[in-house]
């Protein structure tokens, strides 16, 4: 197996790290790194809980080889909230619309949702639907998670 | 599963990489290959990743046709303006794919080259008669050839040894063409179609000239309907819409066209039906 030094930015830090060809981002992140935000779900890509932002766009941390991080700026659910504890009005939305239950897939949807106000900062509820459609939740159902992003987006009716 | 991987900084470095390692794989977005590997269904010892060789980018070519390049990411297509005011079928067809992350990191010439039948942007690549270059270590100029003639059978493409896809490009349209490419998803948005139809064809005075249609999720490969397309060869609605019987019967053909399996999506005989009643609705919305 090849190994490979990677360079790369983690929630605005620089960092090196020296990974193995077949390493995955979220192994890298994990069990490599300790930053045990991102949560592994399927493993497969399917379910959004490992989602973290590359150069600003969402992708499953659990089908993307680490070395492809190389030279780029890696976001996860850590780097979400500026320092100091306060959360964003997202974060703050999910918690007040009731958001999660078990909280497992609340990482990604955070991560995703983010990256979806980062585009669309006033999203139609079917910009909604269509981006988070690949995020899964299992306890909520997906009304308080639409509530939230339409709360924080100022959309909520 | 322990491998090399080689990460090329031009086209001409992963050719010579290919030539030198025999049955080495080619890795692009990768969405595909690491979960091929994590079932065990493909072993290499040597990856080359496209990654970094300057393969992306869409642009117009001097013809008036449209150029994607390999590594192009399938978001990267759907949200171009280029793409959209080219067909907007064709970004629409980019933007079926799965779910938002899996468009970040997956690519245009990947997605042709993992040839896996239900995917969305090849049946409409098809009926919009697109083509694929093909590079090699020693070649002066590209093998060019249809995205038909790319897919051979299921996860399978024509792509010889030592080949590189480097993009593919789309003809000109002439003008009046239109383009729709439908998806029938009865469970999930973010499943694969139980049936997908790419219908483009040019509409004159009502009429439907040369029809082009093509299907994917309903057997090895995406496919063209041949049959159905020449069944529909000016083919008109009546005023109203309603339809003298010529649509209904070209729809039909198309049941036989195809050769689809019974899975979690429905009997091999209940995809006949949906191809046949989407094909349907597919060509209605050209002809309104």
């Amino acid at each position: 197996m090849s190994r490979h030094e990677i360079r790369f930015e983690l929630n605005g830090e620089a960092r090196t790290a020296e990974v193995e060809a077949d390493r995955l981002l979220l192994d890298l992140l994990r069990a490599d790194l300790g930053a045990t935000g991102t949560k592994e779900g399927c493993r497969i890509g399917i379910c959004g809980t490992c989602t973290v932002l590359i150069d600003g766009r969402p992708i499953s941390s659990c089908l993307y080889p680490a070395v492809y991080a190389d030279g780029r700026k890696v976001r996860t659910i850590e780097g979400i909230a500026p320092d100091g504890g306060k959360l964003t009005p997202l974060q703050q939305a999910f918690i007040e619309q009731g958001g999660f239950q078990c909280g497992i897939c609340t990482p990604g949807q955070i991560v995703s949702a983010t990256a979806l106000l980062e585009a669309h900062p006033k999203p139609t509820e079917d910009e909604i639907r269509r981006w988070m459609m690949g995020n899964l939740c299992r306890c909520t159902g997906y009304f308080g998670i639409r509530r939230a992003i339409e709360t924080a987006a100022g959309t909520a009716r | 599963m322990s491998f090399e991987l080689h990460r090329p900084r031009s086209l001409d470095e992963a050719l010579t990489l290919l030539e030198k390692n025999e049955g080495a794989h080619v890795m692009a977005g990768a969405t595909a290959l690491v979960l091929l590997m994590r079932q065990g269904l493909v072993r290499p010892s040597v990856v080359v990743s496209l990654r970094d060789a300057g393969l992306g980018g869409i642009r117009a070519e001097s013809d008036g046709a449209l150029w994607l390049g390999a590594t192009t990411t399938i978001r990267e297509a759907e949200e171009s303006p280029l793409v959209r005011s080219f067909c907007p079928a064709l970004a629409e067809a980019f933007g079926h794919v799965a779910t938002v992350r899996v468009r970040d990191q997956a690519t245009v010439g990947g997605n042709l080259a993992h040839a896996d039948p239900a995917q969305d942007p090849p049946p409409m690549l098809l009926a919009l008669g697109a083509e694929v270059e093909l590079a090699k270590a020693g070649r002066k100029k590209p093998r060019r050839i249809p995205v038909e003639e790319l897919l051979v059978g299921l996860f399978e493409t024509s792509i010889e040894e030592g080949e590189i896809l480097t993009g593919v490009r789309v003809p000109p349209l002439p003008a009046g063409t239109r383009a729709t490419y439908v998806k029938f998803l009865p469970r999930t948005e973010d499943d694969y179609a139980t049936v997908s139809v790419a219908a483009v064809g040019r509409v004159t005075n009502g009429a439907l000239m040369d029809a082009r249609i093509a299907l994917g999720s309903v057997g090895p490969t995406a496919v063209r309907a041949r049959k159905t397309e020449a069944a529909l060869r000016e083919v008109a609605l009546m005023p109203g819409g309603a339809d003298n019987g010529r649509l209904t019967a070209a729809a039909a053909l198309v049941r036989d066209e195809i050769d689809p399996l019974d899975d979690i999506r429905g009997s091999a005989e209940y995809k006949r039906e949906m191809a046949r009643v989407w094909t349907e609705r597919a060509v209605r919305s050209l002809l309104s």
